[in-house]
């Protein structure tokens, strides 16, 4: 053991810490505004959520129960393999269950059960410049943020009618932050969009290769852009979880066979076991006493 | 001139576990303004300095952040301690500062002299920590803004004179502007950029 490398508690060194608290501090005082801060190194690739692992390395405290998922569930790569670094160089306690953490860490997704109170939801973010498509260039795209200028977001969705019919936008769809800046929610599918608005918890993105930090505090209005004629819809589903029988989820499509069999079941993992614990059944599912 | 040996006293127990409680008190009180939250930890600043006041200067300055004292605090031990504790500079110029602390009954200096960011980069703004009498009694106001349901009541003893007013014009500058955390003893509360501060009716 001795000689291993020893870590700070959390991994990152103090100093670093300081730096990016500062930042969340700012984000959450000018809601939807993306803070520069120094992204460090961190032992995993760009790309892999090291934006959302250092807020949570910051924040995180002895006391905290972290949770983390990956597309909504808990039980994939990503989600471990973080869940699995906090547990050990933080020692910290880690759940799966939504209303039992203190810190959310996810990547695309909002749980579905409604986040309470105290909770802190931190967002991993690949592109945070949500006019980046439109405008390559950081200067401008500040300069338009700084001046308010987001008819380029409107016109991009009215391209999307013109050629499309609707807004074909399904994910990282563009929001309005206390009525102040457009920001983007990471690429969550805009069914969870409102779950953001007046929401409970308060809401950290962090963007690690492009260095930038985020905020939504508690209680503010997050809008989904749209036009009178064309307002803003969450996808729907036509059937509901295969396993557990939930309606009003999101669903992933998962291949069952090589002739096109498949079913559709919760991303949200934990919502779907805590379903089935309490006896739902979906078509494809089997009541939990008989498979014990 | 001789370092007072009150500079050196006091400071974290445990540097890391305790700067994380002070940061995440802190953190959800910007979060929610207007909640009053009590610091544990006794970081033993030299007076005029208050508990959550030094708390705060620890947990978040570093040599990174230029802090600004008034002119009582820099006559005392505290650019000492600040200094030796959290390797910070202090500066006499407002505008360089990100951090200022003012003790109880000084006069507010304006807003405006510190720096509130620029249009493109509103967060290199300054965070002005402001000692007041009492968190609990005196003066009621209201307040309104992201974080907050509907309205959330604050009573604050002692808020310096043209506060409210300075408040409206800062306010109005958004998205720049300075962030106040009004501290008295042990307690703080925050007041990000974005709350509107009204006088309580009745």
């Amino acid at each position: 053991m001795s000689d291993l490398a020893t870590y700070n508690f959390a991994y990152l060194d103090e100093q670093t810490k300081r730096m990016i608290r500062r930042a969340i501090l700012k984000a959450i005082a000018i809601p939807g505004y993306q803070v520069p801060f120094a992204s460090r190194e961190m032992p995993m690739p760009y790309g892999w959520g090291t934006g959302g692992v250092q807020i949570t390395a910051s924040i995180i405290g002895p006391d905290d129960v972290l949770k983390v998922i990956d597309q909504g569930a808990d039980d994939t790569t990503n989600a471990v393999s973080i869940r699995a670094f906090f547990a050990k160089v933080a020692n910290v306690a880690v759940t799966t269950h939504t209303h039992d953490a203190s810190i959310i860490q996810t990547r695309h997704r909002i749980p579905e059960k409604t986040l309470l109170e105290g909770q802190v939801l931190v967002y991993q973010v690949p592109i945070p410049e949500p006019l980046r498509f439109l405008e390559p260039r950081e200067t401008e795209t500040r300069t338009m943020h700084a001046l308010e200028e987001y008819g380029l977001m409107h016109v991009k969705l009215y391209e999307d009618i013109a050629l499309n019919g609707h807004i074909a936008t399904t994910y990282a769809y563009p929001v309005k932050v206390a009525g102040r800046y457009v920001m983007d929610p990471s690429p969550i599918p805009k069914f969870d969009n409102p779950k953001m608005h007046l929401s409970e918890a308060l809401q950290l993105f962090g963007a690690g290769r492009e260095k930038r930090i985020y905020a939504i505090p508690p209680h503010t209005a997050v809008v989904s852009l749209d036009f009178e004629d064309h307002p803003f819809e969450v996808q729907t589903f036509d059937r509901p979880c295969a396993l557990c029988g939930a309606e009003d989820v999101y669903l992933d499509e998962v291949i069952l066979d090589d002739k096109g069999g498949r079913m559709f079941v919760c991303s949200d993992t934990d919502h779907c076991e805590e379903r089935r614990a309490c006896g739902c059944v979906g078509e494809l599912g089997v009541k939990q006493e008989a498979a014990e | 001139m001789a370092v007072a040996a009150d500079s050196l006293t006091g400071g974290f127990a445990q540097p890391v576990y305790d700067s994380q409680a002070v940061f995440r008190l802190m953190m959800d009180g910007m979060a929610r303004p207007g909640t009053v939250k009590t610091v544990a930890t006794d970081v033993g600043a030299p007076a005029p300095l208050g508990l959550a006041a030094g708390a705060i200067a620890l947990a978040l300055c570093d040599h990174d952040t230029p802090v600004w004292l008034t002119a009582a605090l820099q006559k005392s031990a505290v650019p000492g301690w600040v200094s030796f504790h959290s390797g910070a500079t202090i500066t006499r110029e407002k505008a360089e500062a990100r951090f200022a602390f003012i003790e109880a009954g000084t006069a507010l200096p304006s807003f405006g002299l510190f720096a509130s960011g620029t249009q493109e980069y509103p967060d290199r703004s300054a965070t002005l920590v402001i000692e007041v009498a009492a968190l609990d009694d005196g003066k009621a106001l209201t307040l309104s803004g992201p974080g907050i349901a509907a309205t959330r009541g604050m009573r604050v003893k002692g808020l310096p004179d043209g506060f409210t007013g300075q408040w409206t014009m800062n306010r109005a500058l958004f998205p720049r502007g300075v962030d106040v955390v009004l501290t008295a003893g042990d307690r703080f509360l925050c007041l990000p950029r974005t709350v509107l501060i009204t006088l309580a009716e009745g």
